[in-house]
């Protein structure tokens, strides 16, 4: 018999929910079996709900069981799962399942698919034709082309990432940098670990045309340290694309250098803030810079960088391999390409789903979500973090699409959007802001240092019933000073949670009766 | 299980040195430090800020800011728990009033055995697994009450 080939997803997600142990049941079971068989480790394809999400190389192409148990092993070799033959678990072709076949996977195009350590396997899906065009285009008509893509910061403030390369670019220096943020702390998003995990090789590319398009021969990449897997999948892909001089000195024989170093946080939330990110890194107290300067102009060790998230930086060799136009063809108004929305907490179909900008939210949380995963009724849904707007059903119209939200009063942030049913205390969740917000600040400005924890004995106060009207009145008070006076977006944007709470369900604060 | 080195100066300053040649290296030390005892040891702080010329209240500073750093030694191991919003809306506060009160601890305390080490972590990620938790550096998803008792007492058994 040939040998068998399996694919297993070794993300973080999957392993947290069994993976490493179904491919060691597979391996006793084959070997007592007298089978030889590769097993390949990719990352996750994103459909959480069906993981641990085994697939095997079939004459027909791949076939997937899930989700599979280490009790589901036998049977399913007994079945002739190897030959992709009926079971219970079989999904058949993965990209054949709604959930993948309705999505636009260009970030996302090669993650779950490839072996995510295999240099060859990535350039045969694709792989550095960005940056092997980055490198014939030169600096400036990169940065062109990345501008005219109309990408903006996938990191939350969708900021155009063409414009900040240019500014980094056109700075005057001997040394710049590029930084990678992926101390991607929001809830509910993990766009960011999956490529790290499963196709780290693409924002390698990325920032290696980041450093083309700049100037710039140095890159750090700040991972969060609750990633712990993001971490081991990048330092070796690094250490391989070194090898391979895709990284290091004179690069694919361009005669440029560029080189990579992954610096782990330590636990600080506010460290995901670009300037806080800039001090950690340099080995402070991560706290906020006031700007300008401009970390274009002066950034790490006040050289010039560029900042960018992992999903921005990710996106752009498929821009670079396929053109501007291509990717500004997908999306909504002023929001152009791709989104991976990151469905999660309390969904039936819990995952990534990249797509353009443009979906309603009732389209994401009910048609692609599938509603609760409790099959309650769902209440409310939170979009972009901790520090995102809590939508109430009546606003499920709204697009996904920076503007739109933003109009909404919440923002896109991130891309996570957590779906809660009809048990959530909404005060508990208000509440839940400003304590979040206490225990990260920085401390550095007044109104997010204090603000925080005088929000919180707020709404303490409004649940007791303590004269709540007029607290409640203060609480608004508070966030408006919160909001416009704080240095950076966690005292700024901690009032999006907290007053959208307040505004759409005010009973749960009993400022109005609850519906029987 | 992770077990770690008992605090020596020599072994301080071997990790120190090691970690002290690259661009701001406080973050990285600190790390390394706390790799290899458990915790950054008090005795530490002075040497690193010797290594990097920084003032003593430098590095407390940094110390003290970062929710990761501890200044004493963790219990044989170490349950995070996430609170962050996704994992609340799939019974995560229910489920840590669980932990608590089988563990009798309250977050960042440990055992009275000085088995287990509880502490809060804001988001592992693993938001479409929720609940989730990281035990001595493996992750969890999807826990319940039966499923995180049962790694509590792997843990006390340990």
């Amino acid at each position: 018999m040939s040998r068998a080939k399996l694919y297993i997803p070794r993300d973080a997600g999957a392993l947290g929910l069994g993976s490493a142990d179904v491919e060691e049941a597979l391996i006793v079971e084959l070997k007592q079996r007298g089978i030889d068989a590769d097993f390949i480790h990719v990352g996750s394809r994103g459909l959480y709900w069906l993981e641990p999400m085994i697939e095997v190389a079939t004459a027909e192409g791949r076939i997937a069981y899930g989700p599979v148990r280490v009790g589901d092993v036998k049977h399913l070799l007994d079945a002739g799962m190897l030959d992709g033959k009926p079971h219970r678990l079989r999904l058949g072709r993965p990209e054949e399942l709604p959930f993948l076949k309705r999505q636009s996977r260009l970030t996302f195009a090669r993650c779950g698919i490839i072996d995510r350590l295999s240099l060859d396997d990535y350039r045969a899906h694709g792989g550095w034709s960005g940056l092997e065009q980055a490198l014939s285009l030169g600096p400036a008509a990169t940065v062109e082309r990345v501008t005219k893509s109309g990408l903006r910061g996938r990191g939350g403030a969708g900021f155009p990432t063409g414009i900040k390369w240019n500014t980094t670019r056109l700075a005057p220096g001997e040394r710049k940098y590029v930084v990678c943020n992926a101390d991607e702390g929001d809830s509910g998003t993990y766009a960011d670990r999956m490529i790290m995990e499963g196709d780290p090789y693409t924002l390698i590319e990325g920032m290696a045309i980041a450093g083309v398009a700049v100037g710039a021969t140095k890159g750090f990449i700040y991972i969060r340290s609750e990633y712990p897997h993001s971490i081991h999948v990048l330092t070796r892909a690094i250490a391989r694309a070194r090898k391979a001089n895709i990284l290091g000195v004179n690069i694919l024989g361009s005669r440029r250098d560029f080189d990579l170093e992954i610096r782990e946080g330590a636990g600080a939330y506010v460290c995901g803030e670009e300037t806080a990110m800039l001090d950690s890194l340099e080995g402070k107290r991560g706290q906020v810079r006031a700007k300008p300067p401009l970390p274009a102009h002066s950034g790490l060790f006040a050289k010039p960088t560029v900042i960018n998230n992992v999903i921005s930086l990710a996106s752009v060799p498929w821009i670079l391999a396929n053109g501007a136009e291509a990717y500004a063809a997908f999306g909504l108004g002023r929001s152009r390409g791709t989104m991976p929305i990151q469905l999660a907490g309390n969904v039936k179909y819990r995952g990534l789903f990249e797509t353009g900008f443009g979906l309603t939210l009732a389209e994401i949380v009910d048609d692609i979500g599938g509603g609760t995963a409790s099959g309650r009724p769902v209440r409310a849904v939170q979009v972009g973090g901790p520090l995102g707007a809590y939508f109430p059903r009546r606003l499920f119209t709204t697009p996904f699409d920076i503007e739109a939200f933003t109009a909404q009063g919440g923002l896109v942030g991130h891309g996570g959007v957590v779906v809660f049913d009809d048990t959530v205390d909404m005060a508990q969740m208000a509440r839940f802001a400003m304590e979040f917000c206490a225990i990260e600040s920085c401390g550095k400005c007044t109104p997010c240092r204090i603000g925080s924890v005088r929000g919180a004995e707020t709404i303490d106060k409004i649940v007791r019933g303590e004269r709540r009207e007029a607290n409640a009145a203060l609480l608004a008070e508070l966030c408006d000073t919160m909001k416009f006076g704080s240095l950076c977006a966690l005292g700024g944007f901690v009032p999006y949670p907290v007053m959208s709470a307040l505004t759409h369900f005010p009973e749960d604060f009993g400022l109005v009766a609850k519906a029987a | 299980m992770t077990e770690f080195e008992e605090w020596s100066v020599a072994r301080g300053a071997a990790i120190i040195a090691d970690a002290a040649k690259q661009d701001g290296a406080c973050i990285p030390i600190l790390h390394a430090l706390q790799r290899g005892f458990g915790y950054v040891p008090q005795e530490a702080v002075p040497m690193v800020a010797e290594a990097l010329n920084l003032t003593r209240a430098e590095v407390h500073g940094v110390v003290t800011f970062y929710h990761d750093f501890r200044r004493e030694p963790p219990g044989r191991h170490v349950v995070k728990l996430c609170r962050a919003e996704a994992c609340q809306s799939m019974g995560g506060v229910a489920l840590h009033k669980h932990a608590q009160e089988k563990l009798r601890v309250g977050w960042g305390e440990t055992t009275t055995d000085g088995r287990v080490t509880l502490e809060p972590v804001y988001c592992l990620g693993l938001c479409a697994c929720a609940p989730s938790a990281m035990v001595d550096g493996k992750v969890y998803g999807g826990l319940d009450e039966a499923k995180l008792g049962k790694l509590i007492d792997q843990m006390r058994a340990a």
